[in-house]
């Protein structure tokens, strides 16, 4: 196992703190929410991260990325969590490259992996359909033959950053019934093809997300992503590589809002004191940290596992994604009563935080989705 | 290098040679339950139901094994830290038990070579090495736990000798030890953590009488020790008067990390789902009780979450990295949990759980039902849940007084 990070990580964590602090204050995201910005994230800030090669970290060095693991994008994606950074990485890196890495011919690795690497490609998965909570083998998108191609019919929502993306991987089902493993495959649908369409979700946090509707979309034999009738544990494995990388962004996110309530308690005072002393408050505060401390160990060995193909990765990947959506949930509601009134105000970033909290354990599985996965996987 | 490949393949082969048979542990884990009675605690009257326990002792002790990095002089096995990280390794290797438990080796030992006199060590110390001595620890008072520093036991001097007046408890196997070493009170005038001194003596002296204490969960190793005038030589105080309580911080440290050590090494981590498959059963290859398989999974990621932090912190150790802050919670968070799988143990066991003694209750259940008991201690003995989170906010947080 590897826990701790090597002079390299620690280098690629740092420069990317830097980047992070200088270049996207949360000041950045109030303002693109503010000015109602139509994607609610900055083309020039993608461009400028794919000059720092952040979104080849993942890509092999072959298609024209660093070829780097997930501990190394859980560096950067950390780092961006700790000021919510709006970028579309953890569905681009996470979802989108891991399901071509995963899943892709030859071909449509050469096509896709470079312009996700030099940053010229938004490339998200579209699994959710509504009332399918968090099931990857819920799927009623239905896939149909027609000559040698295949015709997708139906919605998938909350697609993460779809507002923005340039293609889809999409599932969709070609026989069993709407909970079935077996029947789905996955299918890479460009954007502009005809019958897509997509509409932007407002969501609290103020990320991308997007409904879309696919109407007899026509595709061709070539566009499917691995295994025909495969799908679901390909979407699974994906799932696995794209949860990991939240967990980490997770991490940032509970750290910074952790390091902002430390400061109020060191700063505010009442009764003539600061509320720091008061016992009640530090014990609480303890508990955090010990929280923050186990979902840092959870993130790091679900990265390593996944990194190394242990056979132990998926359930260390629930582990992560149980700790993290406890902890961060934990930190924003701490977080927000021990700031008080203060902590109630939209002017306050400690609220954005926990915005994100609640997003971010809602997506690819919330704590109690990934106990009962992890249950499954442990034999009970 | 090849000195050490030397050492090392000499090594096994003496182990091998001679570890008694009944002194390995089994292959599969199995009667690792009963550890305590067959480990060697040493001391003047200690009885050896087990001869090859006694024999296992003694050929360790001989080449200073028991204590492998103490000095020669003092008993030890004068290793580096390299030989003794071989002679660990072949050890685990071979499977064999330790030759030797106790205060001596893993509290007092240490704390002399570090503090005491060059005549303490060589008084002490060789008799702690062969297993002739075994020490307990006078710490808590009636009126002093969490809070320590407030204790109340006296010590006056008289002459070259001390005289100590007041009551211990707690007293890990008072009745089992030779010698207590303890702190006592010898100033009462400054601030309260100055006032403290580091004293050790004889069980046997005058004065010195000792009661076992009955815990909501049965027998106990427990003690209470009254001290009644006490005399106690000069020369038995380590690192001089109204020093003591640098000694017990150093020594508390050490005590923590060994319980937290001792909970994140159980090796029933499926015990939980074992009892859920016994007395609740499984659907579909899912125990049959949504709740409690809820509240297994919790506690079984919780304890993942656990172990990947302690092996953060022994790969970052290994490294040569400073302990991070991370290495605080420990003590804490391995309590707490203990506890909980405890208490979520109670409840997959529902009735079972009830039994004290007697029919109609398995063994299993009626020692599951103690340990619960036992297990609400843990939070408490050396330093509270409570004192630990006081002390992360202080020190690793840095939240003001």
């Amino acid at each position: 196992m590897a826990l701790v990070l090597d002079a390299d990580q620690q280098m690629l964590k740092q420069a990317a703190r830097d980047f992070v602090k200088k270049e996207s204050p949360v000041s950045r995201v109030r303002k693109l929410r503010d000015e109602r910005h139509p994607e609610g994230f900055s083309r020039s800030m993608w461009r400028k991260m794919a000059e720092l090669g952040w979104q080849g970290i993942v890509v092999p060095a072959e298609y024209g990325g660093l070829g780097m693991g997930l501990t190394e994008l859980a560096c950067v994606l950390e780092e961006c969590g700790r000021n919510l950074v709006p970028e579309p990485l953890v569905s681009t890196l996470g979802l989108g490259t891991s399901a071509i890495l995963l899943g892709g011919t030859a071909a449509l690795k050469s096509e896709l992996l470079p312009r996700v690497a030099d940053g010229s490609l938004i490339l998200t998965v579209a699994y959710q359909e509504r009332g399918s909570r968090y099931a990857p083998n819920r799927v009623e998108t239905k896939a149909t033959r027609r000559g040698d191609g295949v015709v997708l019919s139906g919605e998938k929502v909350l697609v993460l950053d779809g507002h923005a993306a340039d293609s889809f991987v999409v599932s969709a089902r070609a026989s069993g019934a709407a909970a079935d493993r077996q029947g789905v495959s996955l299918f890479l649908v460009p954007r502009d093809t005809p019958g897509v369409e997509v509409v932007r979700q407002s969501t609290l946090d103020l990320r991308g997300a997007a409904i879309v509707e696919l109407r007899d979309v026509e595709l061709p034999a070539s566009a499917r992503v691995g295994e025909e009738g495969g799908g679901v544990a390909l979407l699974e494995a994906t799932l696995d590589r794209a949860t990991a990388a939240l967990s980490a962004e997770m991490l940032g996110g509970m750290q910074a809002a952790f390091e902002m309530t430390l400061e109020y308690l060191k700063t505010r005072k009442q009764f003539g004191v600061l509320i720091g002393t008061f016992q009640a408050l530090k014990h609480r505060a303890a508990e955090v940290f010990v929280e923050i401390e186990l979902a840092r160990s959870a993130v790091l060995g679900a990265c390593d596992a996944l990194d190394r193909g242990a056979r132990e990765a998926r359930s260390l990947v629930s582990v992560a994604k149980a700790r993290c959506s406890d902890a961060a949930m934990l930190v924003g509601y701490e977080g927000v009563q021990m700031h008080g009134g203060i902590g109630m105000t939209d002017e306050h970033d400690i609220g954005l935080y926990l915005k994100r909290a609640l997003a971010a354990e809602m997506t690819f599985g919330d704590a109690a989705y990934h106990r009962d996965r992890f249950a499954a996987l442990s034999g009970f | 290098m090849a000195d050490l490949e030397t050492f090392g393949s000499e090594t096994r082969s003496w182990l091998d040679a001679n570890c008694p048979p009944s002194m390995r542990w089994a292959a599969d884990g199995s009667g690792d339950a009963t550890l305590g009675d067959e480990l060697a605690w040493g001391g003047r009257t200690a009885k050896y139901a087990n001869p090859e326990t006694k024999l296992w002792l003694d050929r360790m002790a001989e080449r200073g094994w028991t204590a492998p990095t103490w000095p020669v002089a003092y008993g030890g096995g004068g290793l580096d830290k390299d030989q003794a990280k071989i002679l660990a390794r072949e050890m685990a290797a071979l499977r064999l038990k330790p030759p030797l438990i106790g205060f001596g080796l893993t509290m007092i030992g240490p704390l002399l070579l570090e503090h005491g006199t060059d005549a303490q060590k060589k008084r002490f110390l060789p008799e702690v090495c062969r297993g002739e001595i075994r020490w307990c620890q006078g710490y808590s008072e009636p009126g002093a736990g969490s809070d320590l520093a407030s204790l109340q036991t006296r010590a006056v001097l008289d002459g070259d000798e001390w005289v100590v007046n007041g009551q211990k408890v707690w007293t890990s196997y008072a009745d089992k030890s030779d010698w207590m070493f303890c702190l006592v009170r010898t100033d009462t005038d400054p601030p309260k953590h100055n006032g403290i001194t580091f004293l050790l003596f004889d069980m046997k002296s005058r004065g010195v009488s000792v009661r076992p204490i009955l815990l909501i969960s049965g027998a106990s190793p427990f003690c209470e020790t009254f001290l009644e005038d006490v005399r106690v030589p000069k020369d038995q105080v380590v690192g001089g008067v109204n020093h003591g309580w640098t000694m017990a911080k150093a020594l508390l440290g050490h005590e923590r990390s060994m319980i937290s050590d001792a909970f994140s090494e159980s090796r029933d981590r499926n015990q939980l789902v074992e009892a859920a498959l016994k007395h609740v059963g499984a659907r579909e290859g899912r125990i049959d009780d949504p709740i409690l398989r809820d509240r297994i999974a919790q506690l079984t990621i919780d304890k993942v979450a656990l172990d990947l932090t302690i092996a953060r912190t022994k790969e970052a150790a290994k490294l040569g990295h400073q302990p991070g802050p991370e290495s605080s919670i420990f003590k804490y968070y391995a309590t707490e949990l203990n506890k909980e799988r405890h208490s979520l143990l109670m409840n997959v066991l529902g009735p079972q759980a009830l039994g004290w003694d007697g029919d109609g209750f398995d063994q299993e259940d009626l020692q599951a039902t103690k340990a619960w008991l036992r297990s609400r201690g843990n939070s408490i003995e050396g330093g509270t849940s409570e004192i630990q989170l006081n002390i992360i906010a202080k020190r690793v947080l840095g939240l003001p007084d």
